[in-house]
């Protein structure tokens, strides 16, 4: 969620109050915003206290002291939706995209904003929006970007176009030096605040850049703009230019500037429209569209979902409350014409206006009921079910349980424990540490850590866990899937293999499974069998347990059961001999 | 019984005090006083108070001295026998490592003298002269050194021939029960007693109710898991079913697509989500509508939704992940409902994923707490009606919910408590209505609303263990006796 500082006493003189912080707090609660800090007693003399907001990351329209006000203004019915024109209604500047711009960023659009004032306060607004759009909205200038000039620098018609760097000549903003678009990738790469969005264009033939009539560059987006055009306090006219690779993002950024910025216009409110002509691609359009969208909104909907049954007119006052215009539909009594404003891009379906209405509405004052299908039959996740057993039984037996992670290190999977890595392993792409590298594929590394950290705790120390362990499945979906294991380690001044091999049996009894001392003859039950291939296990001292689940049946393999090996111990950093057993608890479902 | 305990007793019935037993018993060492004396004590016969003595001890060289004289002593015996002298390099050999010593205080005391490279005595005509210090030590271990001065005591000590050490003796007097009978106490009810009735005439010792007994050896169950079961039992008795969340490798499209998470979010970014390279990426989902639904309603609009209008792509739909919530467990058993819509009951308790850097309260794993409520024109009133009394059941009562934006879910309300140690609102929890767009493109009827909410175990629980550290919780640093000694998790026992 994006955090918005604002002028405290501005905000407040916008909505024609003083509020104490615990009534403000209140309000922003309601709204559905937060917040977060009042510098007020954390200011140095001469400091103007700010409120720092969060805002819903939804809400681009927010990002601005002028947008806050604006929206509880309106929630508060002390202001309504500003109604936005174009002037002249016909554009009087074009900007043509070319071609070459298709391969590296293919999108842009501008607009005009005249007879601006800016104050101190009002400019630093404007700069610090663009700001807030660029790293949320606009994801690190990826999908979209913007620049602002000073339309009297330069002169229109204007070009966006793409060109090899080093055509593309300017002195970049507050530099000096004219440079040209490679020297300009060597200038930046060091630089803190723009060095990390050269990757965007850096390895491109063909560097992004608008020019005017006398090829005088206005901006190289989405890196910086020329120092020729730059903004001041004393600017009038503004010219907006917006790039990127998200159509439907780029018109969202222009509305929302304009929306915000030409309230200061000698005309509030009103923009000059700029047509930007894009043959190549069918996308010549003028902009800023400000034309509100309609959207249609059952009232029976809303009512249902709110579980209320407010009349048309309430509701139309409440959608009044979030920014919204609704009309009653003239031939559907149950419809309203919702017109959207262009502010809020974030109204994609009716269920928004409901929320909105909901918002307005109040959660806090909804009546609360119950839903009508109380009775319904419950029941556990049969795995969970069977964990839950064995858990208890185990636990029941003098053992500890543990919850260890179940990402680990490459070697904790595999060399620690002495076995090579058998590719069932799912393996992470972009950890931050090596200690996440697999999802295990046995429970033994995360026992294993238990004890390494709990080294001082007095012998034996007997833990276990029951727990998911993923291995990889080609025949499915998502080509991996959960097992859930059981295992035990005892640690201690002697292996103690007789007693993992003992609790093996108690949670065997407990699953109905008999020990077989003759497994040839086919009963069901568990058996162990001498297993010299595991080099988990010290040599000789290593079994496989098998399991038949019916009279008869084919028995199965489940798990393995065994002194520790000295060097795996050594690996965990354990100074005493250890006895560990694991089997899949699945094949008892 | 000891003959000690009749001698105390004989002693005390003849004179009613002894003032101090080592005066009284000389022969013996304070510990066995001591035991003989708590014997009688129990029995409530005696009474007794500490007498401490400061105590000269000889050490192993002193006691060597006492014997065979002090080294000064042994050399001038040794000087005098001998009608040469000593040469003064075999005063090492012939005396021993001692030799050296004794040699400065023979010269000290003026018994010797030295001639060229030899020791002379200066006692060939005469008798030899006392060996004070000789006599001093013997006098300490016979009579602690009554007639020694001062001075040479700690010259002695200096010397470390002398330690000084502290003895406990005891003023003993009669107590109530004094009698030269001592009756024979019993500590514990034996199966003896009871087969042969000697339990009616035997005395037993006054038992010690101040005590914490001995504890039983127990195995335990993870306190985490603990809060765990408390949470599927609130669930199991409000109807709701567990889900199959043993699923932790999901595609992007079950992760995200489904839930109507654009492509660009940034829960998507590589810093958030952990994405695997082996598999790298999952099979299309089977089905075929479902899947152009999805990217319909992502990148054209459809059902209702004007949607986000930006190129779908495939590729990003199947790059595997780990999952970052339950809630892709919870679209795959919604998007089963469709198949035979009708009002259901979900939870899950499970590990989730997140590409976090660890610190105190994030780790890159931790369990997602999720119920799904399926049914036909649910409210919003439900919802909070709902949640009301699923936290009533965890002894949180005061609730109030924040409007906030996930892209799941619309409308979303945060869930607010009460907490009085804190003496503010704390945000405990998420929830919210599924949007049409996640829900219709599943199949499931336009009517058959969906509530949706979550929240972390851990969080509660480090509240209620009163934990800071989240590793003190969940994985392998979380230590043994935590979870040992840990008592049974009560949720509705004061939790916030």
């Amino acid at each position: 969620m994006p955090t918005v500082a604002v002028d405290k006493e501005d905000l407040y003189q916008l909505l024609g109050k003083s509020y104490t912080t615990e009534e403000f707090d209140e309000l922003c609660f309601e709204f559905g915003i937060e917040l977060d800090e009042d510098t007020t007693n954390d200011c140095a003399k001469g400091e103007r206290p700010q409120l720092k907001i969060e805002i819903p990351a939804n809400r681009y329209d927010m990002l601005c002291i002028e947008g806050i006000a604006q929206a509880l203004n309106e929630y508060l019915g002390r202001a309504s939706a500003p109604a936005y024109s174009l002037q002249p209604p016909v554009p009087q500047v074009t900007m043509t995209i070319k071609e070459s711009t298709s391969t590296i960023r293919p999108y842009a659009a501008a607009a005009i904003l005249r007879g601006i004032k800016f104050t101190q306060r009002s400019y630093d607004s404007f700069i610090a929006l663009q700001d807030k759009l660029h790293t949320n909205l606009c994801r690190n200038r990826t999908l979209v970007a913007m620049g602002t000039h000073d339309l009297d620098t330069l002169e229109g018609p204007f070009t966006y176009e793409a060109l090899p760097p080093s055509e593309i000549t300017f002195i970049p903003l507050n530099q000096t030096k004219a440079m040209d678009g490679n020297q300009l990738m060597d200038f930046y790469e060091k630089d803190k605040n723009l060095g990390k969005y050269l990757h965007i264009i850096k390895d491109s033939p063909v560097f992004p850049v608008i020019l005017d009539k006398n090829r005088n560059v206005a901006s190289m987006p989405p890196i910086i703009n020329s120092d020729r055009s730059k903004i001041t306090l004393e600017t009038t006219n503004v010219f907006l230019d917006i790039t990127g690779t998200d159509k439907t993002k780029v018109a969202i950024v222009v509305n929302q500037l304009v929306a915000m910025f030409s309230r200061y216009c000698s005309t509030p409110f009103s923009i000059e429209p700029v047509n930007v002509v894009s043959e190549h691609n069918k996308e010549t359009r003028v902009f800023p569209d400000i034309k509100p969208r309609v959207m249609q909104a059952e009232l029976s909907y809303i009512n249902s979902c709110l579980g209320l049954n407010l009349d048309v007119d309430t509701i139309i006052q409440l959608l009044k409350k979030m920014g919204l215009q609704p009309k009653k539909n003239e031939s559907n009594e149950d419809l309203l014409d919702v017109y959207i404003p262009i502010t809020r891009p974030d109204v994609l379906h009716q269920c928004d206006i409901m929320e909105d209405a909901s918002i307005a509405y109040g959660y806090n004052n909804l009546v609360k009921t119950q839903a009508q299908s109380q009775a319904l039959v419950a029941q556990p996740l049969p795995v969970n079910k069977i964990a839950d057993i064995v858990r208890l039984a185990t636990s029941q037996s003098g053992w500890s349980e543990t919850l260890p992670l179940t990402l680990c290190s490459h070697d904790e999977n595999f060399k620690f424990l002495r076995r090579n890595d058998d590719s069932k392993a799912v393996k992470l792409a972009n950890p931050k540490t090596i200690e996440y590298q697999v999802v295990r594929t046995t429970l033994l590394p995360g026992l294993l850590k238990t004890v390494k950290e709990n080294r001082k705790h007095s012998l034996p120390i007997r833990v276990f866990e029951c727990g998911d362990i993923v291995l990889k499945d080609e025949t499915l979906e998502r080509r991996a899937k959960n097992q859930r294991n059981w295992a035990a380690v005892f640690v201690g001044k002697t292996a103690g293999f007789e007693f993992v091999q003992g609790l093996l049996g108690k949670i065997m009894q407990t699953l109905r499974t008999d020990w077989l001392e003759k497994p040839s003859a086919g009963k069901r039950g568990y058996w162990i069998e001498q297993d010299d291939t595991n080099d988990t296990f010290f040599p000789g001292r290593g079994a496989k347990i098998f399991f038949r689940a019916i009279d008869g049946a084919e028995a199965k393999e489940i798990g393995s059961i065994g002194v520790l090996h000295p060097e795996v111990l050594g690996f965990f950093e354990i100074p005493f001999a250890a006895s560990s057993v694991e089997i899949n608890i699945e094949k008892f479902l | 019984m000891s003959d000690l305990q009749h001698r105390i007793l004989q002693v005390l019935d003849a004179q009613d005090v002894i003032q101090d037993t080592k005066v009284q018993f000389p022969e013996l060492d304070s510990q066995t006083v001591q035991a003989a004396l708590n014997s009688l004590l129990a029995r409530s016969m005696i009474k007794y108070t500490n007498i401490e003595t400061d105590y000269w001890l000889l050490t192993d060289e002193a006691k060597d001295i006492v014997q065979n004289g002090s080294h000064e002593f042994r050399l001038l015996q040794e000087v005098t026998t001998n009608l040469e002298g000593l040469k003064i390099a075999d005063v090492g050999t012939v005396l021993g490592k001692n030799g050296k010593l004794g040699q400065a205080k023979a010269f000290k005391n003026g018994w010797i003298f030295k001639d060229g490279d030899r020791i002379l005595t200066k006692f060939k005509d005469r008798p030899l002269p006392n060996d004070e210090t000789a006599q001093n030590l013997k006098d300490i271990k016979e009579n602690q050194g009554a007639g020694v001065d001062k001075k040479e005591l700690q010259d002695l000590k200096k010397r470390k021939l002398i330690t000084m050490s502290k003895i406990v003796s005891y003023k003993v007097e009669k107590a109530a029960e004094f009698s030269l009978e001592i009756v024979q106490l019993n500590a514990d009810i034996t199966s003896d007693m009871i087969q042969s009735g000697s339990w009616k005439t035997a005395k037993f010792k006054p038992y010690n109710f101040n005590s914490e007994g001995v504890f039983p050896q127990s195995g335990a169950l993870h306190p985490l898991n603990k809060v765990r079961e408390e949470f599927r039992q609130i669930f199991f008795s409000m109807g709701f079913t567990e889900m199959p969340s043993n699923q932790y490798v999901e595609s992007g499209f079950w992760n995200f697509d489904t839930l109507f998470v654009p492509q660009q979010h940034p829960a998507r970014d590589l810093q958030d989500t952990f994405y695997l390279k082996d598999p790298a990426t999952a099979k299309r989902p089977e089905d075929k509508e479902y899947w152009e639904n999805i990217q319909r309603v992502h990148q054209d609009g459809a059902f209702g939704s004007i949607g986000y209008r930006y190129p779908w792509k495939e590729d990003e739909s199947l790059k595997m992940v780990l999952r970052t919530h339950t809630t892709a467990i919870s679209a795959a058993m919604l998007k089963k409902l469709a198949e035979d819509p009708k009002p259901t009951r979900l939870f899950s308790i499970d590990r989730v994923f997140r590409n976090e850097a660890v610190d105190a309260t994030h780790l890159a794993e931790f369990h997602q707490v999720e119920g799904v409520l399926a049914d036909y024109n649910l409210t919003l009133g439900d919802l909070i009606g709902f949640m009301q009394s699923f936290f009533d059941k965890m002894g949180v009562h005061d609730l109030r919910f924040k409007p906030a934006y996930n892209p799941y879910t619309e409308p979303s309300l945060e869930i607010f408590a009460y907490h009085k140690g804190l003496g503010k609102w704390v945000e405990i929890g998420n929830s919210g209505m599924f949007r049409p767009e996640m829900l219709e493109p599943m199949g499931l009827p336009k009517n058959l609303r969906v509530l949706g909410w979550g929240l972390s175990l851990e969080r509660p629980t480090m509240i209620k263990y009163k934990l800071s550290n989240i590793r003190d919780l969940l994985g392998h640093k979380v230590s043994l006796d935590f979870i040992e000694s840990n008592p049974a998790a009560r949720l509705d026992e004061d939790l916030v």
